[in-house]
């Protein structure tokens, strides 16, 4: 394994700079009405995230709330079939509501309370983030409103009726190519909309500055956990860190804690769909090109254009032609590796993983374990990846039956 | 002097405000863009914005989103909208043309080459809806240095230390977004405008757009009562919409109310 980091004088813990860039990556790139917004939503966030009174509260929540600290598992059966380094997984599938997403909605709807802000919206791909939004916007007696692309809504249906329990409104949207990257598109509009009373509640490490550096920092429990975890379970730091990469918010909480840590390797997965080879894909840092989208500068699934193109993945998730800026900048610099994986291999993993250890996982997760699956057997048993299981797959039932030719 | 310059140098003599329309480069198709644009002259468009489509317009209501997709269905690129400019500057040299839309378009051609190429082309300003000043450090100059006014737009959100930051950075005219929404929203409140161009114009010489919501005649005349400049833009879209099967109709729709607009706007 190989990792050079050219800019050894940054250290990578402390971007993004004032202005929300990650070297020429992330940044603030909206209309002008959202530019004070976005300031004020900054200045709260600085001084909470450095109030003991917030992050106490944030941390019962997390602890009595989610289920926190969530479980590192090792998957020893799995691991002794591959014959190679050893599989540890961080069990974000076990939070409340079932991903990791609620680490980051319980952190922002807190902040938002805190604000004065009486209406929370969100957009949401799977689902799960849509779901965790809903959850703590019901716990705390706010007005919600979901944004899903309709081609989501159809395929994730049971998030849709979740959260329709939970009390949100789910709107469906159907511009574009009515997914995750237009359900965004059409939460900004709401905001702009409805700054004076509304909190938008983004689900992953993009949009505009501070979105990007918040997210990462509610997600950052994840890794330094497993810090901990790995230190107390295996007397050492793993060789290697997995996360699947959609928009980037698990991967970037596993890794941030890390990142200073240069003898760990970090892998983040993408979505290559049906292939690379063939464009529908929906991976952007492995075939994609630098450009500006919902308020951020990073790589895109993007034509020679500047229009942004259709992606494809499995996984609802995962299907988002954007990724957060620090990836952008973790690539760049040589200090993640990022890869990608097919429908067809992630599908493997989920039954692999469902028949080998009797975890479920999600189909986002099980990029990331597909590509564990891949470089265990090239490793020594003494060696060790931790893999973030980042969600459990109870909400893909529907999907994996449907590509079976079975009908639930 | 600019075109822009020129045009608003002019009104202001004669104490008259600028009519602005927005439409779609090729909605409902290219070949209506070129007679649109020439017809809208006719009816008393002083400033043309021609509109750059976008896979995802984020600051526009349904109406011009609906239009970026008719246009990005003929696979309208930048190249194309400037290349429209070239073939109205053959016969129209006098009436401005803005390019607006989103920046990366503009990222994609580069800002040096799109500047180089809408100048050549005859293209006076362009307005980006997603560029703050902030992240304009490159776009700016490249702009200015090829003759292209980079325009801004305020907002009721905007403070006064960002009035001044703005009408530092841009040239030609800022635009003033009348209202906390998307294109084509019905909130609009003149009271607030007014109150905001005030303070807009305690901060700077450059002439004042307003737009974002006007829909008639009326309020047109209302907002030229206090602004240099109307920008009109999905009514005057949504008339595309509603005639998909005969764009002539289309055409004298939009003639029609713009007729309106301007002659409402100047009997003030
Ligand atoms: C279980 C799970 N994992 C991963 C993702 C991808 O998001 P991110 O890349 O921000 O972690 C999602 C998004 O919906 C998800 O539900």
């Amino acid at each position: 394994m190989r990792y050079d980091v050219q800019n050894n004088e940054i250290r990578l813990t402390d971007l993004p700079d004032e202005h929300g860039h990650f070297g020429p990556y992330g940044g603030i790139f909206v209309a002008e009405t959202l530019m004070e917004p976005l300031d004020e939503l900054r200045v709260a966030y600085e001084r909470y995230l450095s109030d003991p009174e917030f992050l106490a509260e944030l941390d019962a929540d997390l602890q009595h709330y989610v289920g926190r600290p969530s479980p590192i598992y090792h998957a020893e059966r799995l691991s002794r079939e591959l014959g190679g380094a050893q599989i540890y997984l961080k069990r974000e599938d076990l939070n409340h509501t079932g991903a990791h997403k609620i680490n980051n909605t319980v952190g922002q709807a807190l902040l938002a309370k805190r604000m004065g802000k009486t209406r929370i919206i969100a957009e949401t791909g799977a689902g799960q983030h849509g779901v965790a939004t809903a959850t703590v916007a019901a716990r705390l007696g706010l007005e919600c409103v979901v944004y899903m692309g309709e081609v989501d809504v159809a395929r994730q249906e049971a998030n849709v009726y979740r959260m329709r329990l939970l009390g949100a409104e789910v709107r469906s949207v159907a511009s574009g190519s009515k997914t995750l990257k237009d359900a965004l598109n059409e939460a900004m509009r709401d905001w702009v909309s409805n700054v004076d009373d509304t909190f938008y509640i983004i689900g992953t490490v993009a949009g505009p500055h501070p979105y990007p550096a918040m997210v990462r920092d509610f997600q950052a429990v994840i890794g330094r956990e497993a810090r901990e975890q790995m230190l107390a379970m295996t007397g050492r730091l793993p060789d290697a860190l997995l996360a699947c990469v959609g928009g980037g918010s698990n991967a970037i909480g596993l890794f941030f804690p890390f990142l200073e840590d240069r003898g760990v390797a970090l892998y983040g997965v993408e979505a290559a769909g049906d292939g690379l080879e063939t464009g529908h894909h929906a991976a952007p840092l492995c075939a994609g090109t630098p450009g500006v989208l919902h308020g951020n500068r990073t790589y895109l699934m993007e034509d020679r254009d500047g229009q942004i193109i259709e992606t494809h993945s499995i996984s609802a998730g995962l299907d988002y032609p954007g990724v957060g800026p620090e990836h952008a900048w973790l690539k760049d610099s040589g200090r993640a590796n990022y890869v990608a994986v097919t429908d067809g291999e992630a599908l493997q993993a989920f039954h692999r993983l469902t028949r080998t250890e009797g975890i479920i996982p999600a189909l986002e997760s099980s990029h990331a374990i597909a590509q564990a699956i891949k470089m265990a057997p090239t490793m020594d048993r003494e060696q060790i990846l931790l893999v973030n299981l980042s969600g459990r797959g109870d909400k893909d039932m529907h999907t994996v039956a449907a590509r079976e030719g079975m009908k639930i | 002097m600019s075109r822009i310059a020129a045009v608003f140098s002019a009104l202001r003599d004669q104490g008259r405000q600028a009519l602005i329309p927005f439409v779609t480069a090729g909605d409902p198709d290219p070949a209506t863009t070129l007679p649109l644009m020439h017809a809208m002259v006719e009816a008393g468009a002083d400033i043309i914005e021609l509109g750059v489509p976008f896979s995802d317009p984020m600051a526009d209501g349904p109406v011009i989103q609906r239009a970026s997709e008719r246009a990005l269905r003929h696979h309208i690129a930048l190249h194309d909208v400037i290349d429209m400019v070239r073939r109205f500057r053959e016969t129209d040299q006098a009436t401005p043309v803005v390019l607006m839309g989103y920046l990366n378009p503009l990222e994609a051609m580069g800002y040096e080459t799109f500047a180089e190429a809408a100048a050549e082309a005859g293209v006076d300003g362009v307005l980006t809806v997603d560029i703050p000043p902030e992240e304009a450090a490159t776009f700016v100059p490249a702009m200015k240095s090829n003759g292209i006014d980079p325009i801004f737009l305020l907002a009721p959100t905007s403070n006064r230390a960002r009035i001044e930051r703005i009408t530092a950075t841009a040239s030609g005219f800022v635009y003033y977004v009348s209202l906390k929404g998307v294109t084509g929203a019905g909130n609009l409140s003149l009271d607030s405008v007014r109150a905001k161009l005030a303070e807009i114009r305690s901060c700077t010489d450059l002439p004042v757009g307003v737009g974002f919501g006007i829909k008639d005649a009326t309020t047109a005349a209302a907002m030229a009562g206090f602004a240099d400049a109307v920008v009109v833009g999905s009514a005057l879209v949504s008339r595309i919409e509603a005639n998909p099967d005969d764009v002539q109709k289309a055409v004298a729709e939009i003639k029609a109310l713009l007729s309106e607009m301007r002659t409402a706007m100047d009997a003030d």
